[in-house]
């Protein structure tokens, strides 16, 4: 059973109880979840389509199809395409290493693993500088170079594969894969027919959130990408950029386009969770 | 095929589940490993499957030496108390698992398929999903799934245990009809007795990592070679160091040399049999089993006192004494 499907059932289970007091809180609840929801999200997203719409329709087309701004949305998406499908693999093999192996320090590999959550972007990418940056410790330098913004958005994005596949691993029956080994499936083909079809939804979940977050990433991006338009300007700098040099305008409109991609994401991490709960049952 | 297993033992960290078992199972026979949890009953069963590795000691299927080959090379079918369904397969995507793993030919996997379907009653529910099932169907269709591949030994752990008392005792006759209908060498663990006295015509006593005895049901049930055997299969009193099942305790209403004092505490009816609560002269518990007629004729009631002949109970050799407590 996944995550999802126990949410239902822990749904399921803390549904009001009849009572008019009842009646009343659930009512009031909803009322506080939807003005917060409204003040804290809703409201500064519609503040923002209203920014940009304000511009016209014009504005909007000559702003998103200007070469500098083209150049940096496909450049964001390329990388972000990118480090995602590399941390599906290498998280998902993180994910198996710490659910199935026993080494010493694998507590410590695992809390090391939420690292990038915990630690301020900034300071992240400080870090990442400092050893790929021009004064390498050990001679690598990628900085001002698109290697350089993949390498800040696979240190930021590493713990979202691992961390949504790690507990559908733990969750796996073993029997299960016993009983395709005694059918007479082999090792490999066990993991391709049993283990990942089980795991893909995790996989594809975890990584949609990392992609999500890769599209917007600035902290981390923003020191060691040296923001060189049309070779390593993403568009959260791009964004920054407009509205450092007064032309708020343009931002929205930028701000616009980024949204509606990471809305796309939201939709289909949603489709995801829903296919995977008609798997579970 | 015949399984032989020749002095195993398995060690799982601090805990020796086997010490230097060995069992034979007839090739065609229906074999239970019968014994309470921690026996190494289940262990024994996944050594022969191969899911576990011995310490010590061989496995051989119908003669063959198989002690270090793993389970896919064993031709075994192994079928799990919790059933593990491929959740992400339909039931015909389950049960041909195996033969596409083969590579069977398309037409010869889909009749296969469809006969496993009918002879486990599932014909109808070959689209539905594992979680679309009831267990006791669940636990049919791992069966399927398992005799897809043509296993030639067939082992099943605790296969009824997660299920009701009502689809249980169904799905017993089920599998002793299917056993005598398709023949294959079965062994089966459970910690039910009554389960092992029905449905298998050899019965291997498992405890604390040793078999105690291998019979027949009846062999096993009427002489038993060990304090624990017997008390095991059924119920018995303890009278000193004598043990007697309720049943062999006769009830009188008069002495006769070498009878005891009873005064009845309870009389409770359970349908055809009628089981008395007694209390000895010196205090201990004794309790018998007779026929609803039997109690009827001696006029049975509660405070009455009989007299009561234990002759029949049995006192076992310290030394399996100690070595069942060892």
């Amino acid at each position: 059973m996944a995550l999802s499907s126990r949410l239902a059932a822990a749904e399921s289970r803390s549904r009001p109880r009849g009572g008019e007091r009842g009646a009343a809180a659930a009512v009031l609840a909803r009322g506080v979840v939807t003005s917060y929801l409204g003040l804290v999200v809703l409201i500064p997203l519609a503040a923002l389509l209203w920014r940009s719409a304000a511009s016209g329709y014009d504005r909007f087309v000559s702003t998103v199809t200007s070469p500098e701004v083209l150049a940096s949305i496909q450049l964001t998406i390329l990388l972000s395409l990118g480090t995602t499908a590399l941390n599906a693999l290498a998280g998902t093999l993180i994910a198996w290493v710490l659910v199935r192996d026993s080494f010493p320090g694998k507590r410590l590999v695992d809390s090391v693993i939420d690292l990038p959550f915990a630690i301020p972007t900034v300071v992240a990418g400080l870090t990442l500088l400092a050893l790929y940056g021009p004064r390498s410790p050990i001679g690598v330098d990628v900085a001002y170079t698109k290697a350089g913004v993949g390498l800040a958005l696979l240190f930021v994005t590493l713990p979202f594969v691992v961390r949504s596949v790690q507990p559908v691993l733990l969750e796996m029956d073993r029997e299960v894969e016993e009983a395709a080994a005694s059918l007479g499936a082999s090792g490999a083909e066990t993991f391709r027919r049993i283990v990942l079809p089980s795991l893909l939804p995790a996989i594809l979940s975890g990584a949609s959130l990392g992609f999500a977050r890769s599209l917007g990433e600035f902290g981390a991006v923003v020191l060691i990408s040296g923001n060189v338009p049309f070779r390593t300007e993403v568009v959260a700098v791009t964004i920054f950029g407009r509205v450092e040099s007064g032309d708020v305008g343009g931002a929205a409109v930028i701000s616009v386009v980024l949204l509606l991609l990471s809305g796309l994401v939201l939709l289909m991490t949603d489709g995801l969770r829903r296919w995977r709960l008609v798997c579970d049952g | 095929m015949s399984i032989t297993v020749d002095r195993v033992s398995k060690r799982f960290e601090r805990f020796q589940a086997l010490k230097e078992v060995s069992l034979e199972v007839p090739s065609g026979s229906l074999t239970a490993l019968l014994g309470p949890s921690g026996s190494g009953k289940s262990t024994l069963l996944r050594v022969i499957a191969g899911l576990e590795t011995p310490d010590e000691g061989e496995v051989s299927i119908g003669g063959e030496r198989v002690t270090h080959l793993p389970p896919q090379k064993r031709g075994v079918g192994f079928v799990f108390q919790h059933y593990a369904p491929f959740k992400h397969m339909t039931v015909w995507e389950n049960v041909a698992f195996g033969l596409k793993v083969r590579r069977l030919p398309k037409p010869e996997i889909h009749r296969r398929v469809r006969e496993l379907l009918e002879l486990v009653q599932l014909e109808g529910w070959a689209k539905h999903y594992p979680s679309q099932l009831s267990g006791g169907q669940r636990q049919r269709m791992a069966l399927a799934r398992t005799l897809a591949v043509e296993p030639s030994v067939l082992l099943l752990d605790e296969p009824f245990g997660a299920l009701d008392a009502q689809v249980r005792s169904d799905l017993r006759r089920w599998l002793r009809r299917l056993h005598d209908e398709i023949g294959v060498t079965t062994v089966l663990v459970t910690h039910d007795q009554e389960e092992a006295m029905e449905v298998a015509d050899r019965i291997a006593v498992m405890h604390q990592g040793r078999i105690e005895q291998t019979g027949m049901p009846s062999e096993v049930y009427d002489h038993p070679e060990s304090e624990f055997v017997m008390a095991f299969l059924g119920r018995v009193n303890r009278l000193g160091g004598a043990l007697i099942r309720p049943h062999d305790v006769s009830i009188l209403s008069r002495p006769t040399p070498g009878t005891r004092e009873a005064m009845i505490e309870r009389v409770v009816h359970l349908g055809f049999e009628v089981r008395v609560e007694m209390l000895l002269g010196d205090g201990s518990p004794l309790c018998a089993q007779l026929s609803r007629d039997e109690a009827a004729f001696l006029d049975l009631r509660q405070g009455r006192i009989v007299y009561v002949d234990v002759g029949a109970g049995r006192t076992f050799e310290p030394s399996q004494l100690h070595r069942a407590a060892s």
